[in-house]
C-alpha cells in the first residue's frame, strides 16, 4: 500500500512575525501581560528623568562651569578635561607617541580578529614578541624620542597599559602553573599549588601596597625601580595565580581520551598539550577567561592607593578641583561608560569566538 | 627502529613475558604471557572486566605493568621515554570512543602526527593522508570536523590517523562497541582488508564474525588471565575450557 504525502501548509498567521512574537513573549498569558505592562511603566519613568539630565538639559559646549546654565549635564567638564582624561599628564606635544602605540596595538588585534587576513603566526608573533618593544619606546621615550617618566603616564592610556600587560603577562604564567598544578611531578606540583593558593588568599590591595611600600624596604640602599613597574609586576602575578585556576578548569573538562590518543601517536608532553589539550581547553575556558579579564581591567583602578592616576584617579583629582567642583557625577559616568564600553566590547568579541570556534558535537567520549 | 644490533629479529612483534599489574589492590593482570609473529591477526575477547583492553594497552604504555617484561618490535619498554617513544611511533591504536582530536579536520587529524613526531614534510603527510582515507573510504571528507561526521566515519578517520604513522602493528581497543549496528560493518570492512594486506593486529572485540573471518588465533581472556587460546575454527567449535564454552554460549546462542 502506498501513501500519499500530505501537502506541506504555511504556520497560522498570528504564530509569525512581529505579532506572533509579542504573543509569545510579551503577553503570554495574565502574569506576563501584567509584568511587560509594569517594566514599561518603570522605564517610562525611570528613564525619562535620565534622558532629561543627560541629554535634554545637558550642555555640550563652553571653556568654564560658566557655559552649564542648563540645570542638566555638564559635559563641558568632560570635554575640557578629556586631554587629561586619556593622557594624564603626558607633555602635550608627545601624546602623538600613545595615539601611535595604541593604534598599532588596535590594528593587530583586529588582524588576528579577523579570520579572513592571512600571516596570522607572522602577526602573532610580531604582537608579543616585537610590539611590547615599539610600544615601551614609544611611550617611555629613547632612541632620539624625548624621554617620558611613568609618573607622568595617566588616564585611560595607563589603565590601558595596567591591563593589557597584565593580561599579557599573567596568563602564559597561569597557563604554566595550571599545568604544574596538574603536573605528575611532585615538586613542581606543590610549588604550583602554593603559588596559586598564597596568591589568591590575598586581596589586590595588599598586593599593591606590598609593592609600592614595603617592597622599597627591603631593598639594598639606592636600588629603587619604578613605581609602575612594581604594581604592573603585583598585578601580573596575583592575577596569573587566577588564570592559572580557570585554565586548570578547562584541562579538566577535556576527556582522557584525547590524552591517550596524543600519546598512542607518539606526540610529547609539550607537543600533546601545545597542539591538542590547550587548544581544546582554551575554547571551553573563552567565558571565564574573559570574564578574569575583564575583572582584571576594572581591578587596575585599584591603583589609585598607590598614587598612580590611572582613569579614574585622574577623574576623580580632577572632580576635586575647585575650577569643576559640583560636577563629579558627570565625572563618574563618563568613568563608568568608558569602563563598561572596553568590556562590553571583550564581552561580546568573546562569544562571537565561542561561536565561531564550535566545530560541531566534539567527541562522544 | 629496531634495535637489531643488541637483540636479533625473533620473528616477534610483541612479546609479553609474566606480565603483571595491579590497580591499587587488584590484581588486574595476572602472569600474561603473549607471543605476537609479525604480520599475525589476535583477535582477543573475554567477559567485561577480565583485563583484556588493560593488556592492549600495556603494549603502548597507556597502562604501566608492573612486573615482567614487554617486548614491541625488538624494543624493550621500560620507563625510558626514548623507548616508550619509539614503540608507540611503530604501534597504531584505534579506540573504542575514536579519541579524534574535535578541534582539527579530519586531515588535520591525519597528518597532525606525521609532521610533528616523524618530522615529513607538510605536502608528503597530506598526500600519505589522502591516500589512508582513500583507502576507508572518505577522502570527501577530509575538509570537515569530526564532530560533523558519524560514528562509522569518525572510526575510520581514526583508523586511516593510525596507518599514517605506518606502524608495524595495530591496537584496536573494542574497535565497534561505541557505535550504531549499522554502521559497524563499514569500520569491519576496513579492518579486514587491513588484514588480509599483511598488517600485524590485535583486536579486542565481540565480532565473532570478524574473528572467524581474519584472526590466525583468538585469546580468552577472564579474570586477568589468559584461559586459552586457539585457532578460530578449533576456539568455536571445540573450546577446552569450561569458562570459554560458557562465555561462548552467552554470546553466541541469540
Amino acid at each position: 500500500m502506498k501513501y500519499e504525502n500530505q501537502p506541506t501548509l504555511p504556520p497560522p498567521a498570528n504564530t509569525i512575525g512581529v505579532i506572533g512574537w509579542a504573543r509569545k513573549h510579551l503577553f503570554h498569558g495574565p502574569l506576563s501581560t501584567l509584568s511587560t505592562l509594569l517594566l514599561a511603566y518603570l522605564a517610562v519613568v525611570l528613564l525619562g528623568p535620565l534622558i532629561q539630565w543627560a541629554f535634554i538639559d545637558a550642555n555640550w559646549v563652553g571653556d568654564s562651569r560658566e557655559a552649564c546654565t542648563a540645570g542638566g549635564a555638564c559635559w563641558v567638564f568632560i570635554e575640557q578635561r578629556l586631554g587629561q582624561f586619556l593622557y594624564g599628564f603626558y607633555p602635550g606635544d608627545q601624546t602623538w607617541r600613545l595615539n601611535l602605540s595604541f593604534v598599532l596595538l588596535l590594528g593587530l588585534i583586529l588582524w588576528l580578529a579577523i579570520p579572513k587576513l592571512p600571516a596570522k603566526t607572522w602577526v602573532a608573533g610580531f604582537t608579543l614578541l616585537v610590539y611590547p618593544f615599539i610600544a615601551f619606546l614609544l611611550l617611555r621615550g629613547g632612541l632620539g624620542l624625548e624621554p617620558v617618566e611613568t609618573h607622568k603616564w595617566g588616564g585611560l592610556s595607563l589603565t590601558l597599559v595596567l591591563a593589557v600587560v597584565g593580561i599579557v603577562a599573567s596568563l602564559p604564567l597561569g597557563i604554566l602553573l595550571a599545568l604544574g598544578r596538574r603536573s605528575d611531578m611532585p615538586i613542581v606540583r606543590t610549588l604550583s599549588v602554593i603559588y596559586i593558593e598564597v596568591w589568591r588568599g590575598v586581596p589586590l590591595i595588599t598586593v599593591l601596597f606590598m609593592a609600592s611600600v614595603m617592597l622599597p624596604l627591603f631593598l639594598p640602599e639606592g636600588v629603587n625601580f619604578d613605581k609602575l613597574l612594581r604594581a604592573l609586576i603585583g598585578i601580573a602575578l596575583f592575577q596569573a595565580a587566577y588564570m592559572a585556576e580557570v585554565v586548570r578548569g578547562g584541562l579538566q573538562a577535556i576527556p582522557k581520551g584525547q590524552y591517550e590518543a596524543a600519546d598512542a601517536l607518539g606526540l610529547g608532553y609539550w607537543q600533546k598539550m601545545i597542539l591538542i589539550i590547550l587548544p581544546q581547553a582554551l575554547k571551553l575556558m573563552i567565558p571565564a577567561l574573559v570574564n578574569t579579564i575583564i575583572d582584571l581591567f576594572k581591578d587596575t583602578s585599584l591603583v589609585l592607593i598607590i598614587g598612580l592616576f590611572d582613569l579614574l584617579s585622574i577623574v576623580q583629582a580632577a572632580t576635586n578641583d575647585p575650577k569643576w567642583i559640583g560636577y563629579a557625577t558627570e565625572g563618574y559616568v563618563f568613568v563608568a561608560l568608558t569602563y563598561w564600553i572596553f568590556c562590553f566590547s571583550m564581552s561580546r568579541y568573546s562569544l562571537y569566538l565561542e561561536k565561531r570556534l564550535h566545530t560541531g558535537h566534539g567527541n562522544r567520549a | 627502529m629496531t634495535d637489531t644490533a643488541t637483540r636479533p629479529d625473533t620473528g616477534l612483534m610483541v612479546e609479553m613475558r609474566g606480565v603483571n599489574k595491579w590497580y591499587g589492590e587488584f590484581h588486574v593482570l595476572k602472569n600474561i604471557n603473549l607471543q605476537v609473529k609479525r604480520g599475525e591477526r589476535i583477535v582477543i575477547c573475554g567477559p567485561s572486566g577480565s583485563g583484556k583492553s588493560t593488556m592492549i594497552r600495556c603494549i603502548n604504555r597507556l597502562e604501566e605493568h608492573q612486573k615482567g617484561e614487554i617486548i614491541v618490535n625488538g624494543v624493550p619498554l621500560t620507563h625510558d621515554v626514548k623507548k616508550i617513544e619509539a614503540i608507540r611511533k611503530d604501534t597504531g591504536m584505534v579506540f573504542q570512543h575514536f579519541n579524534l582530536f574535535p578541534h582539527l579536520t579530519v586531515l588535520e587529524n591525519c597528518v597532525l602526527a606525521p609532521i610533528w613526531v616523524k618530522k615529513i614534510p607538510r605536502r608528503e603527510a597530506e598526500a600519505t593522508a589522502m591516500r589512508y582515507l582513500e583507502r576507508v573510504k572518505i577522502p570527501d571528507q577530509a575538509k570537515k570536523f569530526p564532530g560533523q561526521l558519524s560514528g562509522g566515519q569518525q572510526q575510520r578517520v581514526a583508523i586511516a590517523r593510525s596507518l599514517c604513522m605506518n606502524p608495524d602493528v595495530m591496537l584496536f581497543d573494542e574497535p565497534t562497541s561505541a557505535l550504531d549496528p549499522e554502521m559497524i560493518k563499514e569500520v569491519l570492512d576496513v579492518m579486514v582488508e587491513l588484514a588480509q594486506e599483511g598488517m600485524t593486529m590485535l583486536c579486542v572485540t565481540h565480532e565473532m564474525g570478524f574473528a572467524k573471518t581474519v584472526a590466525d588465533r583468538v585469546i580468552f581472556m577472564a579474570d586477568g588471565q589468559i584461559i586459552e587460546e586457539n585457532e578460530p575454527h578449533e576456539f568455536f567449535n571445540n573450546p577446552q575450557h569450561e569458562r570459554t564454552q560458557l562465555f561462548l554460549s552467552q554470546i553466541l546462542n541469540h
